[in-house]
Formats: C-alpha cells, sequence, structure tokens
C-alpha cells in the first residue's frame, strides 16, 4: 500500500513541542557580540555628518563603522533588470531613503550596551522632499536619485493595440489599489557569524535560500566559496520575504571577519517592520470587454509598481503579474504593462504569491463588475469563459502556456460545498427585507505559475550499512514540512520505515548546491530530486545484489513490503538494503549512494476556486468573514494534512490583506504601521474555519504528477474575500471598495452611495 | 539584582540587570530558548509563559516581577519520561504547528485557556487565542487542536 496520499504527521514536530525550535538566536555562540544597526528616521536626506565618537566610547562598545569603513560594493540590480543607476550601498552613504535605511552598524559586547549606543549616535540630516505616492513618483518632480533622472526602475511594455476594444459591446475599467502589505514572519531576520579555526567564515542565517546566502557573502567579502558556510537552523517563516539577502547579512560577515570575533545579530519587530521587504504594493489599471451575452473578449492591465526605496525583487514583481493577465479563462485579446518606480519607503520584494495574486486579484475584481454590468450572475460569468479540459496545453495571450488543469469542475465543486443557490436565496432576503447585515458572496477562480524559475535542483540519498537512510535536498524548509515529505517520497520508493529515514537540508557543507524554498518550487523540483535520486540508488542496488546473487540484473527485483531484493521466482533468498550497502561499502570503499541535480522540467500551474461569505454590519461598516471555501488543484498530494496546512495559511493571509492589514505612510514617509500594535497582523479572532476540498489533476510536466501549493491559498483567498464585501453592497449602489476593505472605508462607501442616491431622487 | 523564582519546578537564582525582561531572564539567564520573541509592544504571544498557572507575555513582565514566583515554560510541558501533554500532542496530531516559532506561546496559551474554561467552544478559543499570533497555520489547525486537547481528560494524580 502506497504511503503518499496519507495524512501522515510531521516527524518535525516533537522537537517544536517540548523544547521549542532552534532558531540563529538560539544558537550558543561563546563569547559572541551584538550587532545592532542604526537606522534612518528620516525618509529622504542628505546625510551632513554622522558623530559616532559618543557611542564609540561607550563602555562595552567594541566598535562603530559607517559605509566608508565597510568598503564594500553596491547590491547589484536585481537579475540585471532594474535600473542600474538605483543599487543600494550596505549601510547609507550620503542620502537616506526611507525610515528604517540603516546607516551605522554598532557592534557591543551585549544587546543592551549596543542598544544604548545606538542611542548616542548623532546623525546631521538635511531633509529632501518625500515622495512615497507611486503615482506622484511617476511623475519624476522628485527624485530619488537624480543621477538617474528618473523614478522608473523597470519597465515591460510589449506596445498596445488601440483596436483591442472595438469589439466589445461592453466595456468597464476600474482603478485598483493592491495595497502594500507586511509579510510578517514570527521570527524577524537573524544572523549569527563566526570564523573556525581553519579559517572559514561560518555563517547562520534565517534565510530561505542558505546557498544564495553563501554566494552573496563569497561575492561582496572576495571569499572563495569553500571558505564559507552558511547553515539554516530551524527558521521562523519567511513567506518570500527571506528569499533574499539583505544588506545587514553581509555587514555581519563583514564584522566577523574584521573583528574575528563571533557576532550576532536579531532585528527587532519593530526594525523588521521597516527592514523586510514589503509585499504587493501596485496600483492597477484594468479595463474587461466582451458580449452582453457573457463573453468576455479582452483585457488590459496597467500596472504600476510601487518598488520601494531600492528596486529589489519587488521592482520586478509584474513579471510574474504579466505571465498570469488573463487567469483562468479564454479571453481572446489580453495584454499587460507595467512600470516600476522607486519611493521613500521601505524596498518591496517577494510575499506568498509575488506578483500572482495581484494578477488574480485584478481580474477577479474586473470580471465581477463585468458581471453586475451585464447582470449576469458571477459564476455564470465565470463558468462561461473558463478555458475548458479539453484545451489544455492553453497558449494565453501573453504566451503563457498552461499545463493541464479541469477549472470547471473546482468551480462546480466550490458552488456545490458552499450551497451557492442558497446563499444567493439567503443574500436576496436580506436585501428584501432591508437587514442590517448584509450578506457578501464572493468567487475567485485561480490559475497561478509554480515553480516559475530557472533553477534545478540537487538531491541525493545514501543508504547506511545499518539500512538507515540519509537524504539530503537543496531546498531549505522553514515551516512546510519537507522533512516528512520528503521521507514520505523515499519510503515510497525504497520500502524503508520513514522513522529510518533522516532527511538534511540547509548546510552548504553538507548539501552541496540547491535553490533553496520559494515559489511554490520544493516538491516538484526539490522532491522530485529526492525521488529520482531514490530511484537511481534502487539501479545501483540491484547491481549490487546481481552480483551477490550470481543472477542476470534484469531478474533482481526491490519487494518494498521486506525491504529487500531477491531474484525474480525465489523471494525466500534475499538482500537487505543493509547487507547491500555493506556489499558497496566492501566492493567500492563507499556507501550506496545517488546524487541528482535535476533540471527543472518548467513551471505547472495550479488551480481552484475560492468562495467567501461575508457579513457586512451596514451601520459600522464591519466585515465579518462567516465561511471561506476553497477547492484547490495542486495535481497529486503527497500528503494532505500538509497541503491542508498551506491552504489555511495562504487563506488567513488571503483574508488578512483583503480586510485589514496594510501598510501605512504619511506625507513625511514616517512609517504608520511600524509595530505589530499599529499594524492589523490577522488574528484567530478574525477568522472562520475554513471548508476546504483537493481536486487532483496530475500534471505531465514533472514525474510526481504534482504542483506547488504554498501560495494558492493566498492567491485564490484575497478576490474571494474583496469581491464579497463589494457583493454585499452592491446592491446599495455601492461599486468597489478598495483593500483592505476596513470598516471606514465600507461605511463611508455606504454613506457616499447613499447620498448619490439621494442626490438623484432630489434632482 | 539577584533574584530567585521557581522555573519548570526548578529553583533559579540568577544576577540581572533590574531592565532584564523575564523572558530574556528565561533565555539568557536560564538557557531555556524554547520561549522566542517575535514583537516589541506584547502584540504576538511568542513569549507566552505561565506565571502561577496563568499566562503571562515574558516581555512584559521584569525578571524582578517574577522573583518568588512559579514561571512553567514549554520545556516543563509533558511528563518526566518525555511524554507530551495532551495540549502538545494534540498539536502534532492536528497539525497546528508550521515554522514552530509561535509554537511554545500557543502552546502555553492554550494551556491556560484550557484551565480557565475546559470545555470552550471554537468562538471561545478564537477570542482567547486572540493575542497570539501565528503567520503559518491560519490558525485553523490551532484551533481545531485546543478543542481537541479539551476533549482529553487527563488523568490527575
Amino acid at each position: 500500500m502506497s504511503i503518499l496520499g496519507n495524512r501522515v504527521l510531521r516527524r518535525e514536530d516533537p522537537k517544536f513541542l517540548t523544547v521549542g525550535g532552534t532558531y540563529v538566536a538560539d544558537l550558543e555562540l561563546p563569547g559572541s557580540v551584538h550587532v545592532t544597526f542604526v537606522r534612518s528616521n528620516m525618509a529622504h536626506a542628505k546625510i551632513v555628518s554622522v558623530d559616532s565618537s559618543r557611542a564609540k566610547a561607550m563602555p562595552g562598545v567594541i566598535d562603530v563603522f559607517s559605509n566608508d569603513d565597510l568598503g564594500l560594493a553596491n547590491f547589484p540590480t536585481i537579475m540585471e533588470m532594474t535600473n542600474a543607476a538605483m543599487t543600494p550601498p550596505m549601510l547609507a552613504s550620503g542620502t537616506v531613503r526611507f525610515v528604517g535605511e540603516p546607516i551605522v552598524v554598532i557592534v557591543a559586547e551585549t544587546r543592551e550596551a549596543a542598544a544604548d549606543a545606538a542611542e548616542l549616535v548623532v546623525i546631521d540630516y538635511e531633509p529632501l522632499p518625500v515622495v512615497i505616492d507611486p503615482v506622484e513618483a511617476r511623475k519624476d518632480e522628485i527624485l530619488l536619485f537624480p543621477e538617474a533622472g528618473t523614478n522608473v526602475a523597470f519597465t515591460l511594455d510589449f506596445g498596445g493595440d488601440d483596436t483591442l476594444f472595438d469589439a466589445c459591446e461592453v466595456v468597464v475599467e476600474l482603478t485598483l489599489a493592491n495595497q502594500r502589505v507586511a509579510p510578517c514572519p514570527l521570527e524577524g531576520r537573524s544572523a549569527a557569524a563566526h570564523m573556525t579555526a581553519d579559517g572559514r567564515l561560518e555563517f547562520s542565517s534565517a534565510t530561505q535560500a542558505p546557498h544564495g546566502v553563501r554566494d552573496a557573502l563569497v561575492s561582496f567579502l572576495g571569499l572563495e566559496p569553500e571558505q564559507v558556510h552558511v547553515v539554516t537552523p530551524d527558521v521562523g517563516g519567511g513567506f518570500g520575504a527571506k528569499a533574499s539577502v539583505y544588506q545587514e547579512d553581509i555587514v555581519v560577515g563583514w564584522c566577523a571577519l574584521r573583528l574575528g570575533r563571533p557576532v550576532r545579530w536579531t532585528e527587532t519587530r519593530s526594525e523588521s517592520m521597516v527592514g523586510l521587504g514589503h509585499g504587493r504594493a501596485q496600483v492597477q489599471h484594468a479595463r474587461i470587454g466582451g458580449t452582453r451575452d457573457g463573453i468576455v473578449q479582452a483585457y488590459r492591465l496597467d500596472v504600476l509598481q510601487d518598488s520601494g526605496a531600492y528596486p529589489g525583487f519587488g521592482a520586478v514583481l509584474p513579471f510574474m503579474t504579466r505571465t498570469m493577465t488573463s487567469g483562468p479563462y479564454k479571453i481572446a485579446r489580453a495584454e499587460c504593462a507595467s512600470v516600476s518606480v522607486v519611493t521613500n519607503s521601505t524596498t518591496t520584494t517577494a510575499y506568498r504569491g509575488a506578483g500572482r495574486p495581484e494578477a488574480t486579484a485584478a481580474i477577479e475584481r474586473m470580471m465581477d463588475v463585468f458581471a453586475r454590468e451585464i447582470e449576469m450572475d458571477p459564476a455564470e460569468l465565470r463558468r462561461r469563459n473558463l478555458i475548458s479540459k479539453d484545451e489544455f496545453p492553453y497558449t494565453t495571450p501573453v504566451e503563457t502556456v498552461y499545463d493541464v488543469g479541469d477549472y470547471h469542475r473546482a468551480l462546480d465543486l466550490a458552488l456545490e460545498v458552499a450551497d451557492y443557490e442558497q446563499l444567493r436565496t439567503e443574500q436576496s432576503r436580506r436585501r428584501l427585507s432591508g437587514d442590517v447585515r448584509q450578506l457578501g458572496i464572493g468567487l475567485s477562480c485561480y490559475v497561478e505559475i509554480t515553480n516559475g524559475l530557472p533553477d534545478g535542483e540537487f538531491g541525493a540519498v545514501e543508504i547506511r550499512p545499518d539500512g538507515k537512510v540519509i537524504v539530503r535536498t537543496g531546498t531549505s524548509p522553514h515551516g512546510q514540512g519537507h522533512v516528512t515529505a520528503w521521507s514520505m517520497l523515499v519510503a515510497e520508493q525504497l520500502g524503508i520505515a520513514i522513522e529510518d529515514i533522516e532527511v538534511i537540508y540547509g548546510d552548504t557543507d553538507v548539501v552541496p548546491r540547491g535553490a533553496g524554498t520559494m515559489g511554490s518550487r520544493s516538491l516538484q523540483i526539490g522532491g522530485a530530486a529526492v525521488n529520482q535520486a531514490a530511484l537511481d540508488v534502487i539501479e545501483k542496488a540491484k547491481d549490487l545484489a546481481a552480483d551477490l546473487f550470481e543472477a542476470d540484473r534484469g531478474d533482481v527485483v526491490l519487494d518494498k513490503a521486506s525491504a529487500s531484493f531477491h531474484v525474480v521466482g525465489s523471494p525466500a533468498v534475499s538482500h537487505s538494503w543493509a547487507e547491500l550497502a555493506a556489499a558497496a561499502l566492501a566492493k567500492d570503499g563507499g556507501p550506496l549512494f545517488a546524487e541528482v541535480d535535476l533540471a527543472s522540467p518548467g513551471p505547472t500551474f495550479p488551480f481552484g476556486t475560492h468562495v467567501s461569505v461575508v457579513e457586512v454590519d451596514t451601520e459600522t461598516g464591519k466585515v465579518t468573514v462567516l465561511r471561506h471555501i476553497a477547492v484547490d488543484d495542486a495535481g497529486r498530494i503527497v500528503n494532505p494534512l500538509l497541503a491542508e496546512g498551506q491552504v489555511h495559511g495562504g487563506i488567513a493571509q488571503g483574508v488578512a490583506q483583503a480586510l485589514l492589514e496594510e501598510v501605512v505612510y504619511d506625507l513625511d514617509g514616517n512609517p504608520l504601521t511600524s509595530t505589530l500594535a499599529d499594524y492589523s497582523f490577522i488574528s484567530a479572532a478574525e477568522l472562520p474555519s475554513y471548508e476546504t476540498r483537493f481536486t487532483e489533476t496530475p500534471t505531465p510536466v514533472n514525474a510526481l504528477g504534482a504542483k506547488g501549493i504554498g501560495e494558492s491559498g493566498t492567491i485564490g483567498s484575497t478576490p474571494a474575500v474583496h469581491n464579497a464585501v463589494c457583493d454585499a453592497l452592491a446592491h446599495l449602489g455601492v461599486r468597489h471598495v478598495d483593500m483592505p476593505t476596513t470598516p471606514m472605508r465600507v461605511w463611508s462607501a455606504i454613506e457616499e452611495a447613499a447620498a448619490r442616491t439621494n442626490a438623484k431622487g432630489q434632482g | 539584582m539577584r533574584i530567585e523564582m521557581m522555573v519548570n519546578a526548578n529553583a533559579e537564582s540568577h544576577d540581572v540587570e533590574a531592565r532584564t525582561l523575564l523572558v530574556h531572564y528565561l533565555r539568557d539567564a536560564v538557557g531555556l530558548t524554547g520561549t522566542n520573541v517575535g514583537c516589541d509592544t506584547t502584540s504576538c504571544g511568542a513569549c507566552t509563559v505561565l506565571m502561577n498557572g496563568e499566562s503571562v507575555k515574558s516581555c512584559t513582565v521584569l525578571a524582578a516581577q517574577a522573583a518568588g514566583e512559579a514561571i512553567t515554560t514549554i520545556e516543563g510541558l509533558g511528563d518526566e519520561f518525555g511524554q507530551m501533554d495532551r495540549v502538545q500532542q494534540a498539536f502534532q496530531d492536528c497539525h497546528g504547528l508550521q515554522c514552530g516559532y509561535c509554537t511554545p506561546g500557543m502552546v502555553m496559551a492554550v494551556t491556560s485557556l484550557l484551565r480557565e474554561n475546559p470545555e470552550p467552544t471554537e468562538a471561545d478559543v478564537r477570542l482567547g487565542l486572540e493575542g497570539n499570533l501565528c503567520r503559518c497555520t491560519g490558525y485553523h489547525n490551532i484551533v481545531e487542536a485546543a478543542l481537541a486537547a479539551s476533549r482529553v481528560h487527563e488523568v490527575h494524580q
């Protein structure tokens, strides 16, 4: 019986539940000293002078450094795609461009001494005009990089067809805010570094990509790859924001080299809220057109992406948005163009979904607006336009090739689980009775891209002479459960119990290569690499067994039930994995071992339908999520428990964006949401339990038939909730409320609509 | 200043600065790193421990304030044979944790909640955990775990 598809409990859990994980801040590092950064409290200013003398003289302070002391190059442009005049220095040099930008680094004997010394650094600023709104930044009136002559960091423009909407009977358009949000992993950024006795830099990092951190340290610090050893102990969440290397990481490594002492750095939450990259941050203008009987014919999305102060991964998110422009729909003509600009705010980066939630939010909101315009049920409009299951592989107007799907099935199942007809009946009842609490029903049909980057992945399987298995993987989990899932994959192939399988990751000495965990790639490329290594090790074992049996290799079979090899037809005489590992050692002097560098077989396209049911108090504007139904299809599911967990977390983050969360700056660029007391991080009290279902349409793209599931929950949920809130208000004359649909916004929208209606009535 | 307190039934005595927070005392002086720090505004609950059986956020208590009191951390749960208690076990059974960072605080908060309200409804649990933030699980399985634990009646000796 296959172990795959079973709800296997996590092998990772007992440690976390009994003594807690071992995060970077928990590492013992005898003699370590503490690093603290002095950060800008101005959004845009010339640095006239920095006086660190009093800080340096304070007892317990070891040294204080500014950018000139470091002598390090600026960060390079992202994938050589962004404006080369906008690269960030390690520490601010000459100009600060956002509140929170590091200017000075302090190294002290204790965390407290470092914090005290930071208070004594005197920075004299000459304020410069501030630009926070990307629409304003686009005008190029206030420039962050005058030498660049523009605030534009990156553009995507494939030209436009003026006749795009000519054939459409109905065209509607809307400007949508896909607001800036904070990823908020519970553990902030953290690093610890020391020089080993043999002169290597050992660097522990709370990262999603240890090999990326190693490569960056090698490159910036001028070291050889073998001189740097990066390890990730347990990592307290990442959500994309820990996929990139930050300036602070490099500076911590530099301090360890310079001082020859172990150093450690753990940011505070208040630092993290302005230092860790933010997500989303798009202003979108969308246009949709089609026939009055509900065939969508044309769609155009124009994206203005806020990159923050220095273009990072956030600046190129529109590339992913464009890839998914037309969503799960068969739209004959679709275009997407984008402009990314810098503003005096925290740099934006990948956040769960990274460019795809923004695409889904736009098309799904527009489908609802179009449905309303032609007075068609939004579920029916979607049904009429979804790509049919016999049309795959399907090439969209922006040249994305969707692998496989059954989008109608997901829609139908979601509507069935929700009891959609009954919900609409209840909604009508409340509308007719003028209930204070109106019901909103929101749909979102989505398709997204996973494993969208070109990287392959490393996987290795080694059989020990005691019959136990060591698996090594280039992915770097931080909550996803790879130890359990990869054990299941290997157990399935080898017939060895998962308890006897150890999974090693996050150590660049033990795992030679790896791209890490991001973009919902891990199972379909990292898991697939481990799976392939297991298959390869079986082939090697068969060679050894054939020698031992003195049999024809083709006659040797693996009996998974007994985890042993025998000659076909003679099961009484067998050799166990342990015996074959011993045979390998005797024969070659090495372990029974296989390693694989699996090239990426290309992206896959998970899909699904989410239905959100909300109640809106029309007197207060408060939205309550009553139900959330999620039907997701990520191809073959290895462990439903883990897959559901991924969906659950994604839904919460999606609901959070639709209803609550937003990073806010005042006009001077001061962050107003830089603590968890100010930022509306969603809690258990604001969420319901979720109703999740999977359909399984295996992808032909990879051997596992699996697609990514890490980000679908966020991508599917946000527009469903957003549409539900707008749907609850539609009969009151409200066309659209931007996210987050806070009580104030909802209440104001109701009041404004009522005022319009009254004015019309009187006119 | 020197302070003494019981931590997980062990008598502890350490010199601390007056400004030392209980969470730093537990992590740095006592050496119990299971309790995590997730914010600096008493918002996230990652540092939740029990003081005399009731949950407190240990980032909001000075170590000196806890002198003479009995503190329980995640390391103090379970029996002497390493068996997890009903709350810990329910978190594993229900997949109530992913990255694990909020987990010790979450488990202590649920422990305290169930002492105050042994048979909570889902709404009770959700409201009771409002001060404990998790970014991974969407809370669904944490709530499941709390309810599942409430249905297990531990044998008290």
